[in-house]
């Protein structure tokens, strides 16, 4: 199991800001180790985001992806004390779902 | 303590056990877009997406760096002023395949996405909004990359 996302999402007017910090190596399946062998692709392919259970978000993600993804999206109509999920899929199937209160 | 360098370690290779086995499926997901991943160009990748031919419009924004000194971490942002987007994309011209990112975009979210890209050298970076009503508008960006992030 990867390391738990850093997720932070804070009330601005009647809109939520949430920034999600995770925590992945994004390895693109272009590199080669020492040994001159490919190192194979392993990356989040997908990122969803669910505002008090409803889904808001979707995302497909390439290896083009820097490493430790960084994403910040803004949920319309969201406040202080409402639940944010996160979750993502990486190509190998792992998974990993966290969720934050928004401040 | 469990240090982060453990963790990775170990997640890896019980990554890598699972896939000796045979347990994990070549592509977790059906609904990832393989083909637009795979494209090489803008109009191709949009292609696969589903979308027409894109035209350039003042009404997509797309913010980052003009000069990038680390090519493994480039901070964008793409944002579109107009109702009804149905799709954010964010592509990187000179990566080996093109296409970064999409975001799909629903009513109770802006239109508004920041992350990190790769990029391998300097080269132009799109900003790709997909509309409701099938008309596709992109925004572009030269951003210069000192060192590239592909290496390695």
């Amino acid at each position: 199991m990867a390391d738990p996302m850093r997720i932070r999402a804070q009330a601005q007017g009647d809109k939520a800001v949430v920034r999600v910090l995770m925590s992945h190596e994004m390895e693109t399946g272009q590199r080669k180790d020492s040994a001159g062998k490919t190192i194979p692709a392993w990356f989040i392919q997908e990122v969803t985001a669910s505002h008090n259970g409803k889904a808001v978000l979707t995302a497909q993600w390439g290896p083009a992806v820097s490493k430790n993804p960084f994403l910040q999206f803004t949920i319309k109509g969201a406040k202080a004390g409402d639940k944010i999920t996160v979750d993502w899929v990486d190509n190998k199937g792992d998974k990993r779902t966290d969720e934050a209160a928004v401040t | 303590m469990v240090t982060r360098r453990v963790m990775l370690q170990r997640s890896a290779h019980v990554a890598a056990l699972l896939a000796s086995a045979g347990l994990l499926p070549a592509s977790a997901r059906a609904a990832w877009p393989q083909t637009a991943f795979e494209a090489k160009s803008l109009a191709d990748a949009v292609k696969a997406l589903g979308g027409s031919a894109p035209v350039e419009s003042k009404d997509v924004t797309l913010t980052g760096p003009d000069i990038a000194e680390n090519g493994a971490v480039v901070p964008v942002a793409c944002a579109c002023n107009l109702a009804g987007v149905k799709r954010l994309a964010l592509l990187v011209e000179k990566n080996p395949n093109t296409l970064a990112a999409v975001f799909d975009v629903t009513d109770a979210l802006e239109p508004s996405f920041s992350t990190r890209v790769k990029m391998g050298q300097s080269s132009n970076v799109f900003a790709v909004a997909m509309m409701a009503d099938g008309k596709v508008l992109f925004a572009q960006k030269e951003i210069k990359v000192t060192l590239g992030g592909c290496g390695g």
